[in-house]
């Protein structure tokens, strides 16, 4: 026993003059892929549009010159809209009266005129009354596999008419035909305001200051 | 007394999972995205209740800006030879003079609206060019002379025979009377349905319209 094994404790050391190989590490540093991840990550975010846009259908009427080919409307149920400055919505019921007592030409806001369709809507198919052109509305509608047939025509004398005004913005516009859409209204039309209804809206806007 | 000894922690993490989650969110982005039309103005369009998607081929699309200004633009990615069509009955129409090199011009420019005064002028510029210059807006307020009229003649010519879409895409600020004037235009040329180019706002609830929503569904 005059040599002693030293490398029997480390039995993986070979020999002298055997390289050991470097143990290379699996770990990859991460870092500049990250990186380079949340750069395109903000990127997309910044390009990309999320909001679709989408759209509103708008018929308009052929303008009619001639009196007799004319739809005629009930006056009990026609509600006139007008839009002015400031957001500000404009209405009355049937005929437009100004007299020495007053005038049926009430103000009110996007807010409020929901209620007031909603109230004038239920109060015309309240007055509704049922008849054969009636009961023939509904089979064209049911024909045409409308789901709310039977509602075809009980709002049938019920008509919107919406006047917007120099001063009114796209965006009331586009809010009051999309609050035909909310309260489904069947029948509404958009027309030139009358010199009287502005003069009034005028007048109203002068009282209560809105610029 | 021997002091107590606090374990010595590595200082790097593990950022595997990091990593995961960060290209996942990419790659959902990436697929995502949709990139952005170059647009000569920027428009914020109101908030409609209706989720009609929007067309995007064969159609003219009419867009007032803030201030009122009238552009018009052709959305014919699948034929650029109908604008071709549109600048070359333009042309004829108002006798421009528009030479060929400006008239191919036309093809690249997204909007026009300036007069036809001024049209040469623009499809002169290059097409990145034309960004830079202030266009005034098509003249539509006065009656007589409601230059988009001639437009809209030109691209109902062009797309005879085919469904044609008319866009009208509105700044939330425009004022009611140039939209009545880009209207009036379009009646002028028989045309009465129109695509008023909005953004998605919520059904209210409780509403006509939710109720009717509900009903269908059940």
């Amino acid at each position: 026993m005059s040599s002693i094994d030293t490398s029997s404790g480390d039995s993986h050391k070979k020999g002298p003059g055997v390289k050991k190989a470097k143990k290379l590490s699996t770990r990859v540093d991460m870092t500049p892929m990250v990186d380079l991840g949340f750069l395109l990550i903000t990127f997309f975010i910044f390009t990309t549009t999320m909001t679709t846009p989408t759209t509103l259908d708008l018929n308009m009427p052929k303008d009619i010159k001639d009196p007799k080919d004319q739809t005629e409307a009930k006056e009990s149920g026609v509600l006139s809209i007008m839009l002015g400055k400031g957001d500000q919505v404009y209405y009355y019921e049937g005929k437009l009266v100004v007299d020495a007592t007053g005038n049926n030409f009430k103000s009110t806001t996007f807010k409020g005129i929901r209620d007031i369709i909603i109230k004038k809507k239920a109060e015309v198919i309240g007055r509704h009354e049922h008849d054969p052109t009636c009961a023939k509305t509904q089979e064209n509608a049911k024909a045409k596999k409308d789901p709310d047939w039977a509602n075809a025509c009980k709002d049938r004398d019920f008509i919107i008419i919406i006047k917007p005004d120099n001063d009114a913005t796209y965006k009331n516009t586009v809010d009051i035909l999309d609050e035909m859409t909310i309260n489904q209204v069947r029948t509404y039309a958009m027309v030139k305001i009358l010199d009287q209804e502005y003069e009034l809206i005028k007048k109203t806007e002068e009282t209560s200051g809105i610029k | 007394m021997p002091s107590v000894k606090m374990p010595r922690k590595s200082t790097d993490t593990d950022m595997t999972p990091f990593v995961d989650v960060a290209f996942l969110i990419l790659s959902f982005f990436m697929l995502a995205t949709k990139f952005k039309p170059p647009e000569p103005v920027e428009i914020t369009t109101p908030g409609s209740v209706n989720s009609q998607k929007l067309p995007e081929n064969n159609a003219v699309m009419i867009i007032v800006d803030s201030s009122n200004r009238v552009f018009f633009s052709v959305l014919s990615d699948k034929d650029p030879g109908k604008k071709d069509a549109i600048i070359q009955d333009v042309n004829s129409s108002q006798s421009l003079s528009l030479s060929n090199a400006e008239m191919a011009n036309f093809r690249q420019t997204f909007a026009v609206a300036v007069p036809f005064g001024n049209l040469k002028q623009l499809l002169a510029l290059d097409p990145k060019e034309q960004a830079n210059l202030k266009q005034p807006g098509i003249p539509v307020l006065d009656s007589a002379n409601n230059q988009l009229y001639w437009w809209i003649a030109a691209s109902k010519k062009a797309f005879a025979g085919e469904k044609l879409n008319y866009l009208i895409k509105g700044d939330a600020k425009s004022t009611y009377p140039a939209f009545e004037a880009v209207i009036n235009a379009l009646k002028r040329n028989d045309e009465f349905k129109y695509n008023l180019v909005t953004s998605l706002d919520d059904i209210p609830s409780n509403s006509e319209l939710d109720k009717f929503n509900q009903r269908v569904k059940n």
